[in-house]
C-alpha cells in the first residue's frame, strides 16, 4: 500500500489531505486492534492516542523511501514512547516498509516484532526505544548530524507526556534550544494519562508549553486528532528554534469503552470487545 | 593527582596515552569527515582543545549531561557520523549505562565510547571518581568491543581501528604515564592477545597499566628460575579464548592483573573461559572493593597491583 504515501508536489487542499489521512488512520486503528489481539499483549490506549500523529507524519509530512529505508536524506522519525510499537509497526507496514502479513507475528516467539521498536530487524525503525527518556537525545544527535553535514532532512521525535518525567528529556531539551535546532520537531502525545494514573495527579507537567518556551523552543498546541491542525503545525514556517508540538489527545481515541480510561494502558480487549472496537472504528 | 607515574617505571621513559589519542583523533579527522567528538564539558580534560580549534563544528560539547551525551552520539551515528565520546570513565559507563545499552549497543551504532582517566587515575578524589567497574558493566553488554590499550602505540592503533570498525566500542584512554611495551613493528589485531614474553611455567595475563608490571615481574621470576609467559590482553571483549586456553594447557597456572574491580573484569573473563574448557589454577589481581583515598600509584601498591604482587601470586601458583 505504498501508494498511500503522499506524492511529491501534491497540491491537494489541506482539507483533502486531512480527509485522506483520516481514512488511513481508521484503517491503522483496526490494524492495531488485530495486531495486539493475537498475542493478547500491547498498549492499545497509547497506540490509539498517537495514531493520528504517526499517520500525519508518515503519510504526508515526512520525506521517506520505504523501499530504501536507509536513504541518507530521509527524514528521521523516533518513537520515544516505544511501548506503542503496535501503532508504529502498523503504520510502517501500511506505508510499505514490510509486508502487513508480518503484523500477525507481533510478540510471537522469535518474531522480529518484539514489544518495542526493533531497529536491528525491522525496516523503518530508526532507534530501539522503550525505556523512557531515550528518544529526544537521539533525535537531537540526528538533527545535529544534519546540520554539520549540511543535509536538509528533518527529525521528528514523538514523546509520551508521562515520559517527560524522565530527566534525560530536559537535558536534551536544554541542548536543542541552545543549538537552535530548527530541523528538530518534538511532539508530545498529551493524553494526560500515564500507566498508573493521570499525569497531573502523579508529577504534574503544567504549564508544559511555558517550560519548553523557557528552554528556547517554539511551541504549538493542537488537537492531536485533527489532521488538518497537525499538518498546519508541521508545515508552519520555520524559525531559528526547535519546534515543540503539544498534541492534545485522548488515550484510547476512537473506541468508546477504551477512551480516556487509565486501566487501558496495556489492557487487551476480549474477543467480543475486539469485534465491538472494529465495528466502532469502521463506523467512523 | 600529583603522581601520575607508575611506581614500577622509575628510571624508564614514560608516555601519556591521552596525548597519543588526541593526536591520532585529529589525524583521523583530517582524512575522515565522519569523525566527530562528543564530550561533557570535558574539552580540556580530554585533551581536545586542539581538535576543537581545528574542527570547531565537529566537537559537540553537550555540557554536564551524560545521558544526553550518549543519546546525541547515537543520533549522530544514525546521521552517518562516527562519534568518539570523550568523558571521564566513571561518568560515561556508570551514569549513562542504560543509554549505552539501549542507544548504542542494542541499536548497534558505530560509536566509540572513550573512558578517559580510567581505573584509579582520580585516586585522591575517592571511589565516586574511580572507574573500576567499567569492564564489568561493558562486558555485560554483549555487542560492545572493549579495548584497554597498554601504551601509546596501542592507543593510536586502537583509535585507528575503532574509527572504521562499524560497531559499538568502549576503550580506555589512560591517564597514567606508561612505558612503551609494544614493539613498533607489531601489527594491531583487535581480539588477539599479544605475547610479549614466552614462558612455560606460569602465564601472566595483564591489561593496561599492569602490562609493564607483568614484564618486570617476569624478569624477577626468571631470576628465581621461573619461566613466565606474559600476555598483553588489550581486548577484554571479545576475549582471545585461544590464547587463554593455550596458556591453560601449556603452563601450570594463570595470574591475571588489571586496574579494575575483580568482579566481572578481565580475571573473571579468563576464569569463565578456563573453567569451561580447561580448569587451571588462577590468581585474579585487581581491586577487591571500594578503594580508599590516595594517589593512583599509592592505590595500585596498596592492592598489590605491581610487579611484586604479580611475583607473589605467580610463586604461589608454582607451589
Amino acid at each position: 500500500m505504498s501508494t498511500a504515501l503522499a506524492q511529491p508536489g501534491d497540491t491537494s487542499s489541506l482539507e483533502a489531505r486531512a480527509a485522506r489521512l483520516k481514512e488511513i488512520a481508521a484503517d491503522i486503528r483496526v490494524s492495531i486492534v488485530n495486531t495486539i489481539a493475537g498475542p493478547r499483549m500491547g498498549h492499545i490506549g497509547g497506540d490509539f492516542s498517537v495514531t493520528d500523529i504517526l499517520v500525519t507524519l508518515f503519510f504526508d509530512i515526512m520525506r521517506t523511501r520505504p523501499a530504501d529505508p536507509e536513504w541518507a536524506e530521509r527524514d528521521r522519525f523516533i518513537l520515544s514512547k516505544g511501548h506503542c510499537s503496535a501503532a508504529l509497526y502498523s503504520v510502517l507496514a501500511t506505508a510499505g516498509y514490510f509486508s502487513p502479513d508480518l503484523l500477525s507475528t507481533f510478540m510471537a516467539p522469535l518474531s522480529v516484532l518484539n514489544g518495542h521498536p526493533n531497529r536491528r530487524k525491522v525496516k523503518g525503525v530508526e532507534a530501539n526505544t522503550g525505556p523512557l527518556g531515550h528518544g529526544l537525545p537521539i533525535g537531537v544527535g540526528a538533527a545535529i548530524a544534519a546540520t554539520i553535514s549540511k543535509s536538509d532532512y528533518r527529525t521528528f521525535v514523538v514523546l509520551g507526556d508521562g515520559e517527560l518525567q524522565e530527566g534525560s528529556n530536559w537535558e536534551a531539551a536544554m541542548f536543542a534550544g541552545h543549538r537552535k535546532l530548527s530541523n528538530l520537531t518534538a511532539i508530545v502525545d498529551r493524553n494526560r494519562l500515564q500507566q498508573g494514573a493521570r499525569t497531573e495527579d502523579t508529577n504534574s507537567l503544567e504549564p508544559l508549553g511555558d517550560k519548553w518556551r523557557a528552554f528556547g523552543w517554539e511551541v504549538h498546541e493542537v488537537d492531536g486528532h485533527d489532521h488538518a491542525a497537525l499538518l498546519a503545525a508541521f508545515e508552519a514556517p520555520r524559525i531559528d528554534k526547535p519546534r515543540f508540538l503539544i498534541a492534545n489527545t485522548r488515550k484510547g481515541k476512537g473506541v468508546s469503552f477504551i477512551e480516556d480510561r487509565v486501566e487501558w494502558h496495556h489492557k487487551v480487549p476480549s474477543p467480543e470487545q475486539v469485534l465491538q472496537a472494529i465495528e466502532e472504528l469502521r463506523a467512523q | 593527582m600529583n603522581d601520575m607515574s607508575a611506581p614500577v617505571t622509575s628510571g624508564i621513559e614514560t608516555f601519556d596515552c591521552r596525548v597519543a589519542f588526541a593526536e591520532t583523533l585529529a589525524e583521523l579527522a583530517r582524512v575522515d569527515p565522519r569523525i566527530v567528538v562528543v564530550c561533557n564539558d570535558s574539552v580540556g580534560s580530554s585533551n581536545m582543545n586542539a581538535f576543537q580549534k581545528e574542527f570547531p563544528e565537529r566537537l559537540i560539547n553537550v555540557g554536564i549531561a551524560e545521558q544526553n551525551m550518549v543519546g546525541v552520539s547515537a543520533g549522530l551515528a544514525n546521521g552517518g557520523f562516527v562519534p568518539f565520546v570523550c568523558c571521564a570513565g566513571p561518568f560515561l559507563t556508570g551514569r549513562a549505562l542504560e543509554q549505552i545499552k539501549a542507544d548504542i549497543a542494542y541499536n548497534h551504532y558505530h560509536v566509540v565510547l572513550c573512558g578517559q582517566s580510567p581505573g584509579m587515575s582520580y585516586g585522591e578524589l575517592g571511589p565516586t571518581h574511580h572507574s573500576i567497574e567499567d569492564f564489568a558493566w561493558m562486558r555485560a553488554l554483549t555487542d560492545i568491543t572493549i579495548l584497554n590499550p597498554a601504551d601509546p602505540k596501542q592507543t593510536r592503533d586502537a583509535a585507528r581501528w575503532a574509527a572504521q570498525a562499524n560497531r559499538p566500542i568502549y576503550m580506555r584512554v589512560g591517564r597514567f604515564k606508561v612505558p612503551a611495551v609494544t614493539p613498533e613493528d607489531t601489527v594491531f589485531e583487535p581480539g588477539r592477545a599479544l605475547t610479549l614474553r614466552e614462558g612455560n611455567d606460569v602465564t601472566v595475563i595483564a591489561t593496561g597499566v599492569l602490562v609493564s608490571c607483568a614484564l618486570e615481574a617476569a624478569d624477577i621470576l626468571a631470576s628465581r628460575g621461573i619461566s613466565a609467559r606474559v600476555l598483553n590482553m588489550m581486548t577484554i571483549a571479545p576475549l582471545d579464548e585461544a590464547a587463554v586456553l593455550a596458556a591453560a594447557r601449556e603452563t601450570r597456572g594463570i595470574v591475571t592483573a588489571e586496574e579494575a574491580i575483580i568482579t566481572g573484569g578481565l580475571g573473571s573473563a579468563v576464569a569463565e573461559t578456563v573453567v569451561r574448557h580447561h580448569p587451571v589454577r588462577m590468581r585474579i589481581l585487581g581491586v577487591p572493593h571500594f578503594a580508599p583515598t590516595g594517589s593512583a600509584s599509592f592505590l595500585l601498591d596498596h592492592f598489590g597491583l605491581n610487579a611484586d604482587g604479580i611475583v607473589t601470586a605467580a610463586t604461589e601458583l608454582m607451589a
